[in-house]
């Protein structure tokens, strides 16, 4: 029995790191573009970058993920939905790009000054002084609450069961329909504890590779 | 080297303002330099003087005003072909410019900090394909120099975080060194250290003038100034109230304000 419930849950597990994994990649892309948006000089740009965020990081995940489900069908007849997993994806994708977004956008704000002015009078070009001297401090200030917000993502990945994919959670839950056993459900727990821990250990290695300078 | 060579001076500022909005910073400012001369810049908070270092760095753009290097003129108000994004770069290297607060890289090595500008220069010019390494080397052994110059040979692999503020504050000198620049300023480079860390980089930059190193230095180390300057200017609320030799200007100040300011900072010096 534990071995079947074992099993299906795996199964599900499977479901949470797809979400988990490709939210991750794409919206660690995205979020860039995004940053470079809200710190544009251009404020029409500014402005939009600005609203996106607000707009999404003032609304529920839970929402943003029925929206992008259902949403489309309302607007326009016979318009075909998006399979659920996509919607999902979606979904998370542009709301991790907005948190992700303002993580770099404070990390690059956060650099003094006087590292740009210092590397100006030395006679670097702009992209010399971004990839040569910001970069790797942004990096460093970011991780800490990068790690954050990742973790978050992990158990973020659980509002998916909204729209019915088929992710740990929902596996869960359908041994109480199906059998009455609401241990298995218990027991998801340790699949979000052993995948956090092995994530900690990572974030831990990377801020002792960056450990061998302050900012 | 013909004589007309030695009479061109090697910095020449005309007419030089600055405006922050409704703030006028400073006005018609000029003054010239000669070749390894040490200029030494006092006054009183808020009279312009890092605005004006910041402006001969082209970190700030002046509003009307000409600032020549050997006779070139870097910089004309009025004449807008002077003020191409892509020329600014090069224009910089003529200046340098030692900050209050270091503004070492955090992320490199003393090592690291002095070459990385200049490495990153050798790779626009046309032999570096091919003369890479050697020229790698070259840069290399200049900043040892360099940072053997300023008394820190031990610490070359020290990270900023690992040196004091007089070390960190030597190593940027020798990082603003390492790039040429035909006039070097600092602005109060001193003011950010504990007082008994003062006397190494003072000393550093006593040896630089000995050096002939053309220098521009706002300081509020008064005995400093007399010690290190050729020329002594005194600005006050945006203007170049006294100049001349320390001789002149701080043993015997002609203006009254000149004397204000300097009975001030007696007790400092
Ligand atoms: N970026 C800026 N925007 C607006 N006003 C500025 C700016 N930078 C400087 N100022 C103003 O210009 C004036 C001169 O400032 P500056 O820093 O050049 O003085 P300073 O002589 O270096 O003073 P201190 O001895 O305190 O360093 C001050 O009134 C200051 O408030
Ligand atoms: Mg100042």
């Amino acid at each position: 029995m534990f071995w079947n419930v074992t099993l299906k849950l795996l199964e599900g597990f499977s479901q949470t790191l797809i979400i988990f994994g490709i939210t991750l990649v794409f919206s660690l892309i995205l979020g860039l573009p995004i940053a470079f948006g809200s710190m544009s000089r251009f404020k029409p740009l500014r402005w939009l970058s600005r609203t996106f965020v607000w707009a999404i990081r003032g609304t529920p995940l839970m929402l943003q993920v029925i929206i992008v489900f259902y949403g489309p069908a309302l607007i326009w007849d016979g318009i075909s939905p998006l399979s659920r997993m996509t919607a999902v994806l979606v979904a998370f994708i542009i709301n991790y790009s907005a948190y992700f977004s303002e993580i770099y956008r404070g990390g690059i704000e956060g650099i003094p000054k006087g590292q740009y002015e210092a590397a100006q009078t030395l006679g670097m070009t702009k992209s010399q002084i971004f990839f040569k001297v910001v970069l790797l401090q942004v990096i460093k200030r970011i991780v800490p609450p990068m790690s954050n917000e990742i973790l978050t993502l992990v158990k973020d990945t659980s509002l998916a069961r909204i729209v019915a994919v088929k992710e740990i959670i929902w596996m869960g839950q359908e041994f109480i329909a199906s059998r009455a056993l609401l241990w298995p459900l218990f027991y998801t727990g340790v699949f979000y504890l052993v995948f956090c821990g092995i994530l900690t250990l990572v974030f831990a290695k990377i801020e002792e590779k960056l450990d061998y300078f302050k900012v | 080297m013909d004589m007309a060579d030695i009479k061109t001076p090697i910095l020449e500022v005309n007419n030089l303002s600055k405006r922050f909005g409704k703030v006028e910073v400073f006005k018609d400012i000029s003054f010239a330099m000669e070749k390894g001369a040490v200029m030494a810049l006092i006054g009183s908070s808020g009279s312009g003087k890092t605005t004006l270092l910041r402006c001969l760095n082209f970190l700030e753009t002046p509003d009307h005003g000409r600032i020549s290097v050997h006779g070139n003129c870097l910089f004309d108000a009025d004449d807008h072909s002077t003020h191409q994004e892509k020329d600014i770069r090069h224009k910089r290297l003529h200046f340098g410019l030692v900050f209050q607060s270091f503004n070492l890289f955090p992320q490199y090595s003393a090592l690291r900090n002095v070459t990385l500008a200049t490495e990153l220069l050798a790779k626009e010019q046309p032999g570096y394909r091919t003369g890479k390494g050697q020229m790698i080397k070259d840069i290399r052994e200049r900043a040892e120099h360099l940072l053997e110059q300023v008394g820190l040979s031990d610490k070359l692999n020290n990270y900023p975080h690992q040196l004091s503020g007089g070390q960190q504050q030597r190593v940027a000198i020798a990082r603003a060194l390492a790039v040429n620049p035909d006039i070097l300023c600092f602005d109060e480079p001193t003011s950010a250290l504990d007082p008994e860390l003062t006397g190494e980089v003072l000393k550093v930059i006593q040896s630089l003038a000995d050096l002939n190193t053309t220098m521009l230095i706002v300081t509020h180390e008064m005995s400093f100034a007399r010690d290190v300057a050729d020329t002594v200017a005194f600005m006050d609320s945006g203007s170049i109230v006294e100049q001349g030799p320390p001789s002149q200007v701080i043993s015997n100040p002609k203006e009254a304000r000149t004397r204000q300011f300097l009975e001030r900072y007696l007790g400092n010096s």
